[in-house]
């Protein structure tokens, strides 16, 4: 339904996206700002950078959560990736509504149920809380995350190679492998990033599953943050903005490249040169 | 989200189901288990020991001791609940405010959306990008940039003062509105992508047949374009509105200290309080609350995947 431009869809673009982006780029901006005073500017600076760098309990907690992160986007990506195959390719067995129930839930319930029920089984199994309650705890919410995405990639999908294959007689393992992840991975590594990026920005599921010695970055910002807002953590959000934009937009890149070239590829095995 | 796509009962081999029994067991024990540990705790009573409160089960202790502790539970902490007005006033504040906010959201989103579907096509993917952004950026940021914009001398202020809009700065951080701000600008995306997903395959010929037929612009949008869009309006508000309700950062950060939320309710009475039973008790009614729109959510989601395939 193309119409061309009128000025009111204009201008509810314009607004909308400056609502949206707005606050984050005064964000950015004032953390190159010379003034303690965070809301007065006092000339340009990368000082407050350079103070994060000398910052060691901020630099443990990025350390903590970026490898809470990666483990648990890891082992969510499996669990997901196998829970969307199940999803779409299972068919029907008994449970299946609980299954799928319990894939969607997570989506939508309060964080504070989710961490403080999760909290609670740690302490019930007598598990010492850290580093491994909150990766498990991570794990278990991101899975559902990508079992969504994976399950958008697999629904349309076009099952005659992987029929031909089994056809030929290629073991089901070896198909997954070779013919359905290499099409369904675009979907897998935006779910892995999907994963990575809600553990390295959850603040309340690690509040109530952490432990001694295990703080994270966001916990970090949040305590100095109800404190008042000061230049040095509009730098580490500007670092935190930074890192995950570029790597949205860098994966994006690649995955619209791969799949040109996945298009090319499929025309020259078919011999119908578009 | 919620499609469903049940492909007919398959021959399922060991393999078969062992790739179903990894993802369902984790579940089981991560997702499910740990609800059914919150409901027998919001039972207990709270104590001072390791954990914080009584009866703890030890099946090594035996079947007497076992049927002691299920003898102990007992539904105080839920008539402690409706006693004291500051649940009952929170849980019912939480509702309003995201009721609220999901409004706003809405009068602020749909206009986004409606103009993105009707942007260039080539324009599209770009927008649509710029939209889902913002999701990935923490939330916790997010929300702590308004804190700088809003304060009294913050940057909102500071403008409106110079531009003589004013005459002393606004209070808006540490209230109500600056609660709704914050749900609104956190959870727009969540709106916008379903409402842009059902308004993009919206048939043009159709509101070009009702202009031919000397409908005026705003009467087609009233009778064709809503009605058509509504179960992207209808995804895109249950997306708001149930997590909004259990929302603990917002209002947290940027409520005051009379800004009642459920979800801080439950965040001070345990890590305040320590009171593990009671905030077991407040988790277990919001759950209870949350079931009807939850429920309602799926099975829009699959009434709508249906009508799909």
């Amino acid at each position: 339904m193309t119409r061309g431009p009128t000025w009111f869809n204009v201008t509810s673009l314009v607004v909308g996206f400056s609502f949206l982006y707005l606050p984050i780029v005064l964000l950015v901006i004032y953390s190159f700002n010379d003034s303690r005073l965070v809301t007065v500017w006092g000339g340009f600076s990368t000082r407050w950078y350079a103070s994060l760098l000398e910052n060691d309990q901020l630099l443990d907690a990025a350390w903590v959560t970026l490898r809470v992160a990666f483990t648990s986007a890891c082992i969510a990506t499996v669990l997901g990736t196998l829970a969307a195959l199940v999803l779409v390719r299972s068919g029907r067995f008994v449970g299946r509504s609980l299954f799928s129930g319990m894939i969607f839930a997570p989506l939508v319930m309060p964080e504070v149920i989710l961490g403080l029920s999760l909290l609670l089984l740690f302490v019930s199994m007598d598990q010492a809380r850290g580093f491994w309650t909150v990766m498990l705890a991570h794990t278990t919410f991101a899975m559902c995350y990508v079992a969504v995405v994976v399950q958008s990639r697999l629904v349309g999908f076009d099952k005659s190679m992987e029929e031909a294959a089994e056809d030929l007689g290629c073991p089901p393992v070896k198909t997954f492998f070779l013919i359905t992840l290499p099409i369904i991975l675009p979907g897998v590594i935006a779910g892995w990033m999907l994963a990575f990026t809600l553990s390295l920005d959850d603040l309340v599921i690690a509040s109530f599953t952490t432990g001694p010695g295990a703080t994270t970055l966001p916990m970090k910002i949040y305590s100095q943050v109800r404190l008042g807002v000061t230049p040095e953590i509009n730098a580490v959000c500007t670092l935190l903005v930074g890192v995950v934009t570029i790597g949205v937009i860098a994966a994006s890149i690649v995955t619209k490249r791969q799949q040109v070239q996945r298009e090319r590829d499929e025309r020259a095995a078919f011999g119908a040169d578009g | 989200m919620a499609e469903e796509h049940v492909a007919p009962p398959v021959r399922r081999g060991l393999g078969g189901w062992l790739l179903i029994a990894m993802p369902y067991i984790w579940l089981l024990i991560f997702f499910l288990a740990p609800f059914l540990i919150v409901f027998k705790i919001s039972l207990s009573q709270v104590a001072i020991a390791i954990p914080p409160y009584v009866p703890t089960f030890d099946l090594s202790e035996g079947w007497q001791a076992f049927a002691d502790g299920l003898s102990e539970l007992s539904l105080e902490n839920y008539v402690w609940l409706t006693e004291d007005a500051l649940y009952w006033r929170s849980y019912l504040s939480s509702v309003t405010i995201a009721a609220v906010s999901t409004f706003l959201t809405l009068l602020i989103g749909y206009p986004i959306a409606y103009a993105m579907a009707r942007a260039p096509q080539a324009l599209r993917p770009t927008l649509l990008m710029l939209v889902i952004l913002p999701f990935w950026t923490s939330f916790l940021i997010r929300v702590y940039a308004w804190i700088g914009i809003l304060k009294n001398e913050g940057l909102l202020n500071q403008l409106l003062l110079s531009l003589g809009l004013i005459d002393e700065p606004l209070v808006i951080l540490n209230t109500n509105i600056a609660v709704y701000i914050g749900i609104v600008y956190s959870y727009l995306p969540f709106l916008v992508l379903p409402l842009y997903a059902s308004l993009e395959r919206l048939d043009g010929s159709l509101l070009e047949a009702a202009e031919d037929l000397g409908c005026p612009p705003w009467k087609a949008f009233w009778k064709i374009t809503v009605p058509l869009s509504l179960p992207g309006i209808i995804a895109g508000c249950f997306l708001v509105f149930i997590p909004a309700v259990g929302e603990f950062v917002i209002p947290d950060l940027l409520g005051g200290s009379n800004t009642l939320m459920i979800g801080k309710t439950l965040w001070v009475e345990f890590f305040n309080n320590r009171d593990w039973p009671v905030s077991s008790a407040v988790a277990v009614i919001l759950l209870l609350i949350l079931v009807i729109p939850i429920v309602l959510f799926q099975n829009q989601q699959q009434k709508m995947s249906e009508k799909e395939g």
